[in-house]
């Protein structure tokens, strides 16, 4: 291939240079240039390697299908791999290199894989990792994982840069009545329509210039501008560099549009790519249809490419691509550019597999008839090609010609992958020897050469016809068809029993001896020798190869194309960046952050946060250079000494209300809530309907037919769902309603001996909360010095006397300054989550971790809480003998023999005798108890604490710290009678 | 991604809405035998075509809807509050509008 740049001609800006960098050589092109075009004027012929046998590779098409000129653009972190030159749009300093080759694209060491080529036949992979004949060696995953890396290191796609991404994306949302995807003939024509009758139409365009198939035809300019022009007028909404890479359920589409993929200079306010989601009442798919090769040998080489890609060349570019021509075609299209080339200033000559010719010889060229090419020659590049013709029954060689450009048309296959992702399932049609798009009921149509229309003007007759249909004003169709002469369909050239590299896939190096050899093997579903054979499965889904592998595949069954079928296709129809997908949801957006009302007072006093959720939550205080564990034994025993304060404002509250809320909750909960008094708070555990604990809290009843729920801070919006569920699907008799309020109150636990002289001396003077006037389990109203309005609860989680005190979410700050001074005089501390987990261990309390969507109340050791008086949720499936079996895990309390050790959460408990398997339970939660003075452990174990009294155990963790002796004992460890949270 | 036609704030993104489940269960008194519970809770069809389902408008309006969806197609024959109360001051509604 001897291109050049003609001296006029195309649609570049020969006024604007543009300089931009080929493996670290500095090239120019022109403004409106690809980079595949910008090398091909440079004279670059080998522009990639192959997958797997390293094979030299060119440009082979001038769009999205493209299979040959896949490279590396850019570098550091925008570093991004298999780019197709043809659609990257020259820039200047653009920096592109060649990839899957070493140390260059031209010469690649790699390409001695190619004389292995025999034993990287389809199916390489399954049969390695089966082992190698005749004694399976190698067999097992061990090995596998050995070679698997070498071998990964020798196939392959280039590489992505390892560093964050440097650019952002952005995810948009859209609506249209009518979505126009592609702007050829058809497409204008449908859009233009669709807006002219009043609907708000939004056009699509993959390319970075309107027109399609106008832009190859410099005849078609004026007409092209004046549609351009019409349907922006009637309004229609343009996009450009914008792809549909895919269609989902009611009507909604994916678009990937590239802002600033194509600009030298990146404004850093601009997102490099934008990520619609579009809802469409109705879709036009107006998308083209691709020209396919067929089979023969060294169809791959650099200077084989497509008929239609010459042309895009010839007239978009300004580049005469070859100075010796031969175009072999199967059909009509190839005409008008062995015209435009041979006028342009080459020797041309048709190689039309059919008898006779469809269209006038155009002058200049030479045609010879019933032939098609059997092998190239030349190395990295095409110097010769042989041809072959079919004659009963088999090829036979039909003469040579020398040449430096192979064109091939061996028909066109519609884009149906749109409508193939909506599962209308492509028809064979034989006459035009393609597949056309399926049916579906679903308003999306096809137009143009989407839908098997050859002519330009049935194409554009069938983009109105598609408009009227997608606003219900027609529904028939236009017609398959358009050519003089038929199409005489081929797959593949080849002489009897001859095997060759005769390419089906060429960006997986799928040849059709691989097909045969899969079907011998007998992988006959065109699924199975898809997955096999990887045809179709690189990064174009086969755009130019399928047909070939499933023509092949049907002639290895002896059966039609149709019978054989086709692969469904799947999104995206061109690869999308993950980064797209991401949007702007990453890093510290990843996921929301929830603070509480507290967060800023709990840093400015020396909190470390934790993740608890979505929330974060202190850690732990600590003082004068202590660590995480001299802090949280620290905290928990001044708890238990004096005084500390802890924010709980994470919790889930659930402000119930209604002349029902008691029976609600009643139902609700396992134990009895209809009698609660005015005043009073009760801890309640509710189940699942299958009878295992869902969530467990308190609920304050502050007036007759009024009640705060307290959820776990994991399930507040869980249960806040069941709720709703409850009260609109299952009872909806019942006067009740539910408001989640968890984000209107700030709430602190204040919990130790203290805690009452604490809160006293932070109330307005006269207020009591005496042992009298505030019992334990007591709800009650209060001012705080000062006028704000709390409610305050005595309720205790870590086992001391302790109050739960709530205010309006902003006065939070005064309320923790009005504590905090009185706690801090007695000797007080703030403390963190890990206290909390010290204290409640301590107590064995559950949270979370016991409650983990396995246990039944009575594995929690409150069995006797559930009410045997009243049906409740879960009351009949608790009954089931599954769970009532004696044996089944229950809490305990753990410690360890020798008091001085220490053992993990997450250990297994063991009996001593046999450490092995699953053993009989585990470790939920372990911490350091300073009431105790050595470490405890919770968790469950077959049988309880009972059954092991006299069972020695071990709490096996044999991949971290090892076995450690331990005894059961009850998991109330600390102040079992709980005399100090009543006191 | 499918669309449903919230009653209460037109057509929303599925992305507003979690999935419930099988909107034909009828739930049997609390106090009913746990064989009763047992069929409501675990016996569930594997409906090929069109299905009865709860969705809850999480991220709208909060309401459980009762939805008629083709689990072939996803399409939706229909879309009501699970509340029957709900559901029939709509039924009147749109009477009365005809």
């Amino acid at each position: 291939m001897t291109a050049r740049r003609l001296d006029k001609g195309g649609r570049i800006d020969r006024s604007a240079p543009v300089d931009f960098t080929w493996d670290g050589k500095t090239l120019s092109g022109y403004a409106g240039d690809t980079l595949a075009s910008a090398l091909m004027a440079n004279g670059e012929r080998v522009l990639g390697r192959s997958f797997k046998y390293h094979r030299s590779r060119g440009i082979m098409s001038a769009g999205v299908e493209e299979s040959g000129a896949i490279v590396t653009v850019g570098e550091g972190a925008r570093r991004e791999p298999n780019v197709k030159a043809t659609v990257q749009e020259l820039y200047g300093g653009l920096c592109a290199s060649g990839q899957n080759s070493w140390p260059n694209v031209r010469f690649d060491l790699g390409a001695v894989s190619g004389l292995f080529s025999r034993f990287f036949a389809a199916g390489f992979y399954y049969k390695t990792f089966m082992g190698l004949p005749p004694f399976e060696w190698g067999h097992g995953t061990g090995l596998w994982m050995q070679y698997e890396k070498l071998i990964r290191k020798a196939a392959g796609m280039g590489t992505a840069s390892r560093e964050p991404d440097p650019d952002c994306y952005d995810h948009v949302h859209a609506f249209c009545d009518v979505l126009v995807v592609g702007s050829g003939p058809a497409g204008l024509q449908a859009a233009l329509t669709a807006a002219q009758a009043g609907r708000d139409v939004l056009l699509v365009e993959q390319d970075f210039e309107l027109g399609g198939d106008y832009l190859n035809d410099p005849g078609a300019e004026m007409q092209r501008l004046e549609l351009i022009n019409a349907v922006k007028g009637a309004g229609v909404r343009v996009m450009i560099r914008t792809t549909a890479f895919g269609l989902y359920d009611h009507g909604v589409a994916g678009l990937l549009e590239k802002v600033t993929d194509h600009l030298a200079n990146l404004d850093p306010q601009m997102p490099r790519q934008r990520f619609w989601t579009v809802r469409a009442g109705a879709t036009i798919l107006a998308t083209g249809a691709l020209e396919r090769s067929f089979a023969f040998e060294n169809n791959d080489h650099p200077g084989v490419m497509t008929a239609a890609a010459a042309r895009v060349y010839l007239n978009r570019y300004g580049i005469l691509p070859g100075q010796k021509i031969v175009i072999s075609t199967t059909n009509d299209s190839v005409y008008a550019a062995a015209a435009e080339l041979a006028a342009a200033g080459a020797d041309v000559i048709v190689a039309d597999f059919r008898e006779e010719a469809g269209v006038g010889l155009p002058d200049g060229v030479t045609i010879l008839n019933g032939v098609a090419p059997l092998k190239v020659l030349g190395r990295s590049g095409v110097k010769r090609v042989d041809l072959a013709k079919h004659t009963n029954g088999s090829w036979v060689p039909a003469g040579k010609e020398t040449c430096d450009l192979l064109l091939v048309s061996g028909g066109w296959s519609p884009v149906v992958n749109l409508s193939s992702h909506r599962g209308a399932k492509p028809v064979w049609n034989a006459s035009q020897a393609c597949f056309l798009p399926g049916t579906t009921s679903e308003p999306i149509f096809h137009a143009g050469s989407s839908a098997g229309i050859w002519d330009r003007e049935d194409c554009e007759v069938a983009g109105q016809r598609a408009a009227r249909q997608a606003i219900g004003e027609n529904k028939k169709s236009s017609q398959p068809g358009g050519w003089k002469t038929p199409i005489r369909p081929l797959y593949e050239v080849r002489l009897p029993n001859q095997q060759t590299k005769a390419f089906v896939d060429f960006q997986h190096d799928v040849t059709g001896d691989d097909v045969r050899l899969a079907n011998q093997e007998g992988f006959v579903s065109v699924e199975h020798l898809k997955r096999y054979t990887t045809l179709g499965m690189a990064t174009d889904q086969g755009k130019m190869g399928n047909i070939i592998g499933l023509a092949l595949m049907a002639d290895a069954l002896g059966k039609d194309i149709p019978d054989v079928g086709t692969t469904r296709f799947r999104p995206p129809y061109t690869p999308v960046a993950i980064g797209a997908l991401a949007g702007r949801n990453v890093a510290a957006h990843f996921k929301p952050l929830r603070r509480t009302p507290l967060h800023d007072w709990n840093l400015r006093h020396g909190a470390t946060m934790t993740e608890a959720g979505l929330w974060h939550r202190p850690w732990y205080f600590a003082r004068n250079g202590e660590g995480i564990d001299e802090a949280y034994v620290r905290e928990a025993a001044t708890v238990r000494k004096s005084v500390g304060i802890c924010d709980v404002s994470s919790l889930g509250k659930i402000a119930v209300q209604g002349p029902d809320a008691a029976e609600f909750l009643n139902r609700v909960y396992s134990n009895g809530f209809a009698k609660l008094p005015v005043g009073k708070a009760r801890y309640g555990i509710m189940l699942r309907d299958d009878g295992m604990v869902m969530d467990d809290g308190t609920t304050w009843r502050l007036a007759d037919t009024e009640f705060l729920t307290t959820t776990t801070t994991t399930n507040a919006g869980k249960v806040m769902v069941r709720f709703e569920e409850l009260l609109q699907t299952r009872w909806p008799d019942l006067k009740v309603h539910v408001s989640s309020v968890s984000d209107q109150w700030a709430g602190v636990s204040i919990a130790g001996p203290k805690s009452r002289e604490t809160i006293a001396a932070c109330l307005e003077h006269g207020a009591d909360i005496s042992n009298e006037a505030l019992p334990f389990m007591g709800v009650s109203r209060v001012t705080l010095s000062g006028g704000v309005e709390a409610l305050i609860a005595r309720i205790s989680f870590s086992g001391e006397l302790a109050y739960e005190l709530y205010v309006q979410a902003g006065y939070g700050d005064a309320m923790m300054d009005l504590l905090w001074h009185a706690a801090e005089t007695r000797g007080g501390c703030l403390y963190g989550l890990e206290a909390l987990g010290t204290l409640r261990i301590e107590k064995g309390h559950v949270t979370g971790a016991e409650l983990d969507g396995r246990v039944t109340i009575d594995d929690t050791g409150l069995g006797k809480m559930a009410s045997t008086k009243k049906p409740f949720i879960g009351s009949s499936l608790r009954q089931r003998p599954e769970l009532l079996r004696e044996d089944r895990p229950q809490l305990v309390g753990i410690f360890p023999k020798d008091r001085s050790q220490r053992f993990k959460g997450g250990s297994l408990l063991c009996d001593a005798d046999t450490v092995t398997g699953f053993g009989e339970g585990w470790v939920t939660g372990v911490t350091h108890s300073p009431a105790l003075g050595h470490w405890i452990g919770i968790g469950y174990i077959s049988g309880g604490a009972e059954a092991w009294k006299e069972r020695p155990a071990v709490a096996a963790d044999p991949v971290r710290s090892g076995n450690v002796d331990v005894e059961i004992v009850s998991p109330h460890m600390f102040d079992p009678t709980g005399e100090r949270m009543h006191g | 991604m499918i669309r449903i036609p919230c009653p209460f704030c037109g057509t929303r993104d599925h992305s507003e809405f979690t999935y419930g489940g099988d909107g034909t269960i009828e739930y049997p008194a609390l106090d009913a035998p746990k064989e009763d519970w047992h069929d409501a809770v675990f016996l569930r069809d594997n409906v090929c075509g069109m299905q009865l389902e709860t969705w809850h408008h999480v991220h709208g309006c909060r309401m459980w809807l009762l939805v008629e969806r083709d689990t072939l197609t996803h399409e939706i024959h229909s879309v009501r509050p699970a509340h029957p109360g709900l559901a029939a001051m709509f039924e009147t509604d749109q009477e009365a509008g005809e």
